[in-house]
């Protein structure tokens, strides 16, 4: 598996079914670049989930919907339900025990 | 058995790594984390010498992959206690070494106000260069009275309608190239030798109390606090075995040594007048080369 790029028109087609995480970041926020690799990783190791990133500066609505003011944020989500936002950088061993619990 | 375990992977550890692996020393680095340390939330780095500048992420990386290439083992481990005779314990395993570098660092330090950390994205900020963009024309503040205040408050005016930049003392600590710099912008507004005492709302943020040097309390309305007001060492796990001063800091005794034999300290976690990238790096070749010349 690996991490997709999605853009805000498609969210929540991409969203809707399974579990799915969505990276939130900018170009701009130095944490969000060592997140990137983390959850390029767990992609890797995680079968049973979608892995998607957005960035903020292009989805106004996205961050509106989801009152997102800090990055990075991570949304979970299962079957287009948000299930939990992490915000802040985390361990992939936190993000994997994240995700079971979903 | 390693010859060197290196806790925390921020410039200070990495740069152990880098010295003891090039003396063909089998180390480990165990980071809880994130190997790049305090340094990744740098925007820029301007006075490491001889680089004119780098954003912190690459300076993090570049030093990441120098000790990858030489073979580094880091294990995304948490140190949970070290041991007497070497033996460090993490959330998964038990390690032995035949010398120790700790550079575990240091954590952003917290206001410790009711809801803080319930609104840490929705009005409570530790990294103004990540959320800033959030807040376009609108009212922010900032409290701290160091760097990292000043060049927040500095870089929030460009994007935000006004910041108030709050800090208890009636002078700054730090840089005056900083403050004159906001003096000279309209949109900061200064607040000083007052604390702030209260964050208030509902779902987010909305305004906080803050408490002048008379004890009179005003309140402020604004979108986002961000807070700078300087970081905190975590050695209290090590407490059983190293001598820690009274803010928490790993005693350091010529330059890198603890109070334990076989056990080192370098970076921001050891008591030191200067905490900077430079000293970082400098306690990381100090210690890394000490443990070698010392090990038996």
């Amino acid at each position: 598996m690996s991490v997709i790029q999605i853009e805000e028109k498609d969210f929540f087609e991409k969203t809707k079914k399974g579990k799915v995480l969505v990276d939130c970041y900018a170009d701009w926020c130095g944490p969000c670049r060592m997140l990137s690799p983390i959850i390029d990783e767990l992609s890797d190791e995680v079968n049973d989930c979608l892995f998607y990133k957005l960035n903020v500066d292009n989805a106004e609505k996205i961050t509106d919907k989801y009152k997102i003011m800090s990055i990075p944020t991570v949304l979970f989500f299962n079957d287009g339900e948000l299930k939990m936002t992490i915000v802040g950088l985390r361990s992939k061993d936190d993000f994997k025990e994240l995700l079971e619990k979903i | 058995m390693y010859d060197l375990i290196i806790v925390g992977a921020g410039p200070a550890g990495l740069t152990a790594a880098l010295y003891a692996l090039r003396a063909n020393k089998k180390v480990l680095v165990l980071e809880a984390k994130c190997y790049g340390g305090q340094i990744i939330n740098a925007n820029k780095i301007e006075n490491y010498p001889a680089i004119n500048d780098i954003s912190g992420v690459d300076f993090a990386n570049n030093l990441y992959e120098q000790a990858k290439n030489l073979g580094m083992d880091l294990k995304y481990e948490e140190v949970i206690a070290i041991e007497e005779d070497k033996v460090v314990v993490t959330n998964k395993n038990k390690y032995q070494a035949k010398a120790i570098v700790l550079a575990t660092g240091t954590e952003k330090r917290k206001l410790g106000l009711a809801k803080e950390d319930e609104y840490l994205g929705k009005g409570i900020s530790y990294c103004a260069t990540c959320d800033g963009h959030f807040y376009k024309n609108k009212i922010v503040a900032v409290v701290g009275g160091g760097n990292t205040a000043l060049e927040d408050a500095l870089y929030l005016s460009k994007i935000v309608e006004r910041v108030y930049l709050i800090h208890r003392r009636s002078e700054f600590r730090g840089e005056k190239k900083y403050y004159d710099l906001l003096r000279e912008t309209s949109n900061v507004t200064f607040i000083l030798n007052a604390e702030v005492i209260k964050l208030n709302g509902s779902d987010q943020l909305e305004s906080i109390d803050i408490r002048d040097k008379d004890g009179d309390i005003s309140n402020i309305a604004i979108s986002c606090l961000f807070v700078a007001i300087g970081q905190k060492p975590a050695n209290d796990k090590f407490a059983n075995l190293i001598d820690l001063d009274e803010d928490g800091y790993i005693k350091a005794y010529d330059d890198v040594h603890t109070n334990k034999k076989g056990i080192y300290v370098a970076g921001d976690a050891r008591t030191k007048e200067v905490r900077q990238l430079t000293t970082a790096v400098a306690d990381g070749t100090i210690a890394a080369t000490m443990a070698i010349r010392e090990m038996r």
